[in-house]
């Protein structure tokens, strides 16, 4: 028992550097967002050596801590209306600015027996024949990317037959994941994560028609104490640089609408 | 690609946990393993319960127990300025409860365990309870004691949903390692998801294997 002691000190020395928070920003972001925002914040840091911390997660969950009142400075949502809910409790700065639109894409695996189609047919065919399998998206009970898949799919009419060839991911990434595994037949995500190269790598993707479903606005918002870096960063997220990524990841910005 | 900083901040995590946890839990289970009061089976039941709770449910009842307009958050919010859920110390304070039964249980069927005739020996030849404990119960308990901190450390080390709930997964502060194989594997970073796991796999498998080894022991030593 002897040498408990000098454990415990140190421990309470390896303790101390965790405890201390920097001046960097904390920005939540949706999962969606991983690879566009890594690239626009690696880009940002070598700018004005300001280094920043980013956790990405599911829009619902961190709309709820930040009721909770989460440390966040910045919120870039996956879905408007996660924004502007907050915005009328009075949790965010003000409503916020549409940082960017995202589309749907049809995913299948490579090597898979379905083939990927704009207008969902070979997902019609492979149904009526009796031949799909599983078919990934996301919830669409909480998920944005989820509700909007299950709007495409209505529009062209196989929302009820598909039913029983569902699986649901907790957010677009997760069932991007199912969709490029293999274990399913296929998919409907973020043509944004389809555009990724670990994901093109293993799969084929087609981009469904924006009319087939209400628009994917995702805003973003200050939180009432946001720091000055924080209101930096906030606007270089609206600069053409930032911008440019954010298409070249396959999402349509405001201005281009 | 492995997420030092998360690993680093897991161990952190669970070596503080299991060593506020443990001494508690020696003084807390010596008396339960001692107790005949009635209620006993309701105190049992209650440092089983994070047990059975889902974590997600766990995680729920704690955001929403640390965090704004709750009495205990806005306190820690007046005296240090900042929240106490989606930090370190309120990860710590929810690994702590989470960790209860781990520690708790086996330290008490240790204790359980030490034959009753033995304290009393000690009490005879004026021992007192502290002295009791120190030079008699602990020497034959300790494997015991080492499974419940062994035990509180494994499975802080890989609890996820509660994390999920109340940490925030911040770089550095919250985001443990467990979180940090979520993220890989949504970023269909499969490579760096399957060598973090293996490091995961590879430290319960040591510290089951030492569990096990340890229990055996008690038997042994006690029987």
């Amino acid at each position: 028992m002897k040498p408990l002691a000098p454990a415990l000190l140190g421990l309470a020395l390896w303790a101390t550097p965790v405890i201390t928070s920097a001046q960097e920003p904390l920005i939540a972001a949706a999962s969606v967002l991983k690879f566009a925002l890594d690239d626009i914040a690696t880009a940002y840091e070598a700018q004005t050596g300001q280094a920043l911390r980013i956790a990405y997660g599911s829009t619902g969950n961190f709309s709820a801590q930040i009721r909770e009142g989460a440390p966040f400075d910045l919120f870039l949502a996956a879905d408007e209306a996660f924004i502007l809910g907050l915005a009328e409790e009075g949790l965010t700065r003000d409503q916020g600015v549409i940082y960017a639109s995202g589309r749907l894409a049809m995913l299948t695996p490579k090597n898979g027996a379905l083939a990927a189609s704009a207008d969902l047919s070979t997902l019609a065919i492979a149904l009526q024949q009796g031949e799909l399998g599983r078919f990934a998206i996301a919830s669409p009970v909480h998920a944005p990317y989820g509700m909007r898949a299950q709007e495409a799919l209505e529009h062209q009419g196989l929302w009820d037959d598909i039913q029983d060839h569902l699986v649901f991911g907790e957010n677009v990434s997760q069932a991007t994941q199912f969709a490029i595994s293999g274990n399913t037949d296929g998919g409907i995500v973020a043509y944004a994560l389809a555009l990724t190269p670990e994901v093109q790598a293993q799969s084929n993707f087609a981009l469904i028609p924006a009319e087939w479903h209400a628009p994917l606005h995702q805003r973003m918002a200050l939180l009432p104490d946001a720091s000055a870096e924080a209101e930096a960063f906030y606007a270089y997220l609206q600069s053409d640089a930032a911008r440019e990524v954010f298409v070249s990841y396959g999402f349509a910005v405001p201005e281009s609408e | 690609m492995m997420d030092w900083q998360a690993l680093n901040l897991s161990l952190l995590l669970a070596a503080l946990t299991a060593a506020i946890l443990v001494p508690v839990s020696v003084f807390v289970g010596r008396r339960l393993a001692l107790s005949k009061s009635k209620s006993l089976p309701v105190i049992e039941a209650l440092i089983a319960l994070p047990l059975v709770l889902p974590p997600t449910v766990l995680g729920f009842y704690l955001l929403t127990a640390f965090g704004k307009g709750s009495p205990l958050g806005e306190l820690w919010q007046t005296v240090f300025g900042h929240s106490l859920a989606f930090s370190f110390e309120g990860l710590l304070l929810a690994s702590i409860i989470v960790n209860i039964p781990f520690a708790m249980q086996p330290i008490q069927r240790g204790f359980e365990a030490v034959p009753q005739e033995l304290r009393d020996a000690a009490a005879c030849s004026g021992m007192s309870p502290l002295e009791t404990l120190w030079k008699i119960e602990l020497p034959l308990a300790w494997p015991a004691v080492l499974t419940g901190a062994v035990l509180t450390f494994a499975h802080t080390l890989g609890e996820f949903g509660v994390v999920l709930m109340v940490g925030g997964a911040i770089p550095g502060e919250t985001k443990t390692i467990a979180i940090s194989i979520y993220d890989k594997v949504q970023s269909f970073d499969a490579r760096s998801a399957a060598e973090m796991s293996a490091v995961l796999l590879a430290v319960s498998v040591t510290t089951i294997t030492l569990t096990f080894l340890m229990s055996r022991k008690i038997g042994r030593r006690l029987s």
